[in-house]
């Protein structure tokens, strides 16, 4: 395994009066695709959200390229070269597509040849440049809110179930956009109720249920071992799709 | 949500006249607005007062867009209702006239280049004052209270008291009479030639204002259209959260248009003074109303809203009070309420929920 | 009095401070007694007010502090009773039946107004709500103002109140014995003697339609404030609370919130008429700025909140505290300056003029810190005193908010 690029140690975190992280200890190695499993209310989204800084961390360390980076500011968080796309897409929709890359821009004007790249993967971003984000189809919202994250070379990429409510047909066009950027070997940590889409994406895998990471290891692993799968996605997830 | 491959929210234009209308209201009830107002006066009044209070009211509405467009944005983009925004306005009406009074013979000199060289440092003194002292009140009064509402009325309604009871200390408590520069009072003939309204006689402190209104507006526009930091503001009202982790800090980029906007009040406020020729503490309290009636009539968070809301209310108070005197204030309010239950996001909404 | 009997009349809502319980007891003893306790006019015109705003500001507390509705309004209604009663005896001569005409027109008023309010706010987020009243009271405002054929406009009107409740009435022959406490004590002082203190602070008292007008106003404050009481701790209250903490909760429990909300609003309204009638009555002089002017309309936000926000106690001790400081401080600042050289800084920023500089400062220093309000701190002392008690006995109790 290589060698990990985002660390999280004990990680305890609270959403109100609710304790909704009790100690995740969680490795995303370098240049690989990690996929972050687990059932509905497991902590997949909030473990993201603690990584951004977009909630408070109560115990615990979060580590980036060595780095201790618990209870910063998320801007300075995501300065470092993490970028995150939410599970809402949270596309600013009153922003014409253009807009909404200038701003994912940080360090200045687009590269040409990078925007090249972004079109060749998302289509329909160049077709409708100057229009409105929020009249783009669900689809092509998440192609938007994935482009923000790559339209300027990224150390980690954090990304909250992209595949939800979307069609087959878009699933599969985005699957090979995930298949791209593993090959420039982008550092991808995937949160996925998908397990199709997983098994087809991840390098490695993490298993979260009640507010900790239960299991992890090979993508591999899981993908080939039923009786795993059963105990730890339960019966659902994985005859699902 | 299914997937298409298409955009959203084409649709076919309307057939027929009716059919047309309504898509017309509906879709810019500004300017449906505007011109029904305009309309209605026009059959009320004969042409040349007409003109005349048009004018006015443009001018009115220019000022008043001026002091509304800090406080909608304020209220767009970061859920801050700083009902403290009238002392600014006070507080630059008299940095304003203080700065004209200490240059009274630069003012009363019929060149206006000699006018201006008061007038500039006039306006230019009350923006940096109610400017800084937006920065201290952001720091010191605002950022303790984001996030709650209630907190923020009391506060600022608490820090509005301060602010105007420290003016009573600067400048003592009497009103103030303000010389308006001699190039700016009197008035344009317009040409007799012109049918119906030549020979109308239009003051030239309201073109002024109604020109720097225009200006201002268009700047602003294009600030909020064209630039990095317009796209920044737009986003921002839609979701800060999502402006911070895209890695800008939202906090620096609110301070910023919170003293903008506070700087745009006082600059508002000094030109009212202008055009009043007499300032008290209190006027602020009393244009907190129209900054008010615009930013709801407006949709909160919509600078292009408030600069209509502005028109809307300038001219609905000029034609009213030449109608009605009594009932001035009552139309403003009416329109108002009237426009609430049409559309309780005001014309032009920004604000999601 | 029974403790069954005292609990029935406070709806079980306790002081549940020592101090604040002494404090109440020292307030409405003055209040009860006033008249002849404080010599001079305006001493008794201070005492009138206390009472009268005392209903302002605990039927403001109704919608601020138990509902978390922010009005501007409650001005409006409060000027709506005042002119009124103004209006009706200037039309209809000073008698009772002219009294009860101006309530009755005002009330209908108020509840029109307030329902026309209500209605907006269905319309409006909650946030809209304090501008779009702030917005319609100074239309208000501004209607009482131009309408001077009517109102009286700047000027306002003079009240023509019954004879009954004017200084001509007098009900009895003979003077009345007081006994001024404030004289008492300042004698006890410097004569070191109490028997010659106590014969100095002996005054007359000419009892005279006034005080019968004073009485009737503090019977009707007392009444509405444990009204209000019975009221806030009903179930009725209760859900009111429930709006303040989470009204989308409040509606999934399946009440009718707006309902609740319009209601609150609506009985306060009517309240603040009845104190601008008694307004009237007691001052026998209206005009737009003691009963209109939105300066007045801050004191009562500053009163409620002064005094602790969602406790009607509060609105007992914020305006006896606001106003005892409106009518003393400025004598006080007044003596703190005089030995200043007049037109220097300090005798600037410290003038008597400046109360409000200090009251302002003050009021925002109580947001931050004391959010509760005094009421709201001295129960917070009383419950940790409470706790250091209990502590080696028992778990602390919980801390009510």
């Amino acid at each position: 395994m290589a060698e990990s690029i985002l660390s999280l140690s004990g990680v305890r975190a609270d959403i109100d009066q609710y304790h909704i992280l009790h100690g995740v200890d969680l490795e995303v190695p370098a240049g690989e695709l990690t996929v972050l499993l687990g059932r509905n209310g497991a902590g997949k989204s909030t473990t993201l959200r603690t990584i951004m800084g977009l909630t408070t961390v109560t115990d615990g360390k979060v580590r980036f390229r060595g780095e201790d980076i618990t209870g910063q500011p998320t801007p300075r968080i995501a300065r470092k070269g993490i970028a995150f796309v939410p599970e809402n897409m949270g596309i600013f929709s009153l922003l014409t597509v253009r807009e909404n890359m200038v701003l994912a821009a940080v360090n200045g004007p687009m590269d040409p040849a990078r925007l090249d790249w972004v079109f060749d993967l998302f289509p329909p971003l160049k077709k409708f440049w100057n229009r409105a984000a929020g009249n783009l189809s669900g689809g092509q919202k998440q192609m938007l809110a994935i482009a923000r994250a790559i339209i300027e070379p990224r150390e980690l990429l954090l990304v909250d179930e992209p595949t939800k409510g979307l069609a087959p047909a878009i699933i599969n066009d985005l699957a090979g956009a995930f298949e791209q950027l593993k090959q420039q070997q982008v550092t991808v940590l995937l949160v996925e109720q998908n397990f199709n889409f997983s098994r087809r994406l991840g390098q490695s895998a993490a298993v979260m249920n009640d507010g900790g990471v239960v299991w992890s290891g090979q993508m591999t692993e899981l993908a080939d071992n039923d009786d795993l799968q059963h105990e730890l996605l339960g019966l659902g997830l994985g005859e699902h799709q | 949500m299914s997937a298409h491959d298409e955009m959203i929210g084409q649709t076919t234009p309307p057939q027929g006249v009716l059919a047309r209308f309504a898509a017309f209201r509906e879709n810019k009830p500004h300017i449906f607005l505007l011109l029904l107002m305009m309309a209605v006066a026009l059959l009320m009044m004969d042409p040349r007062t007409w003109v005349l209070l048009t004018i006015s009211g443009l001018a009115m509405g220019a000022m008043v867009f001026l002091m509304a467009s800090g406080m909608t944005l304020t209220f767009g983009l970061m859920n801050v209702l700083n009902l403290a925004h009238g002392a600014f306005i006070s507080l630059g009406a008299f940095a304003g006239a203080s700065v004209l009074l200490w240059l009274s013979s630069q003012a009363s000199e019929p060149s206006l280049l000699i006018n201006l060289a008061a007038i500039l440092p006039a306006l230019g003194f009350a923006l940096v004052v109610a400017g800084l002292l937006g920065l201290v009140f952001e720091r010191l009064v605002i950022k303790p209270v984001y996030g709650d509402h209630l907190k923020q009325i009391l506060v600022t309604v608490g820090g509005s008291i301060i602010i105007m009871e420290l003016i009573h200390v600067v400048w003592g408590p009497n009103e103030i009479p303000v010389p308006r520069p001699e190039a700016l009072t009197g008035a344009f003939l317009l040409p007799d030639a012109l049918p119906v309204i030549g020979g109308v006689a239009l003051e030239k402190y309201r073109l002024i204002a109604v020109v720097l209104g225009l200006a201002i507006y268009g700047l602003m526009t294009w600030i909020i259209e064209r630039t990095r930091v317009g796209i920044l503001i737009r986003a921002g009202v839609e979701s800060r959260e999502m402006v911070e982790v895209q890695g800008y800090r939202i906090r620096l980029l609110f301070l910023g248009v919170f003293v903008a906007g506070s700087a745009l009040a006082g600059l508002g406020g000094a030109m009212w003074a202008m055009y009043r020729e007499i300032i008290t503490a209190h006027m602020g309290d009393e244009l907190m109303i129209s900054v008010i009636v615009v930013i709801i009539l407006g949709g909160l968070g919509s600078i292009k809203g408030c600069f209509y809301g502005a028109v809307l209310v300038g001219l609905i108070n000029l034609y009213v009070g030449y109608l009605e005197p009594r009932l001035a204030a009552v139309a403003t309010v009416g329109l108002m309420v009237g426009v609430l239950m049409w559309r309780p996001q005001g014309l032009i909404p920004v604000i999601k929920v | 009095m029974s403790n069954g009997m005292l609990n029935r009349i406070l709806s079980g809502d306790y002081p549940r401070s020592r101090a604040l319980s002494a404090l109440l007891v020292l307030i409405g003893v003055s209040l009860a007694l006033g008249p002849f306790l404080f010599p001079g006019v305006r001493a008794f015109s201070m005492l009138g007010m206390i009472c009268v705003f005392i209903i302002v500001v605990a039927s403001y507390d109704l919608m601020l502090g138990y509902t978390h509705i922010v009005s501007f309004a409650h001005t409006m209604f409060f000027g709506i009773g005042a002119y009124g009663v103004a209006i009706a005896t200037d039309a209809f001569g000073s008698g009772f039946g002219a009294v009860f005409i101006g309530i009755g027109g005002a009330v209908v008023m108020s509840i029109l107004l307030s329902l026309l309010l209500g209605l907006l706010s269905l319309r409006v987020k909650a946030i809209f709500f304090a501008l779009v009243t702030l917005a319609v009271a100074f239309a208000f405002l501004s209607l009482v103002t131009q309408l001077y054929n009517i109102t009286g406009g700047e000027d306002g009107l003079a009240v023509r109140s019954p004879r009954e409740l004017g200084p001509a009435f007098r009900p009895f022959d003979s003077k009345v014995p007081g006994f001024s406490v404030i004289d008492f004590i300042a004698g006890v002082f410097t004569q070191g003697s109490i028997g010659q203190a106590f014969n100095d602070a002996v005054f007359e008292v000419r009892v005279s339609g006034r005080h019968l007008m004073y009485y009737i106003t503090f019977v009707v404050s007392l009444g509405v404030f444990l009204f209000l009481l019975r009221m806030v701790n009903s179930p009725f209250g209760r859900v009111l609370q429930a709006i303040r903490e989470n009204e989308f909760r409040a509606q999934a429990l399946g009440y009718r919130t707006v309902f609740y909300r319009t209601a609150a609003v609506i009985v306060s309204a009517v309240l603040a008429t009845l104190a601008g009638v008694l307004f009237a009555l007691i001052n026998r002089y209206v005009n737009p700025e003691n009963t209109l002017n939105f300066e007045l309309m801050v004191f009562i936000l500053l009163m409620c909140v002064i005094g602790g926000m969602g406790t009607l106690y509060g609105a007992v001790v914020g305006t006896t505290v606001f106003l005892l400081a409106q009518n003393y401080l400025q004598d006080l600042l007044g003596l703190l300056v005089s030995n200043a050289e007049p037109g220097s800084l300090f005798a600037e920023l410290a003038g008597p003029d400046r109360w409000l500089l200090w009251f302002g400062l003050l009021f925002v220093l109580s947001v931050y810190f004391f959010p509760a309000g005094i009421v709201g701190q001295l129960r917070l002392w009383a419950e940790r005193r409470r706790e250091r008690k209990a502590a080696p006995a028992a778990s602390p109790l919980k801390q009510e908010s």
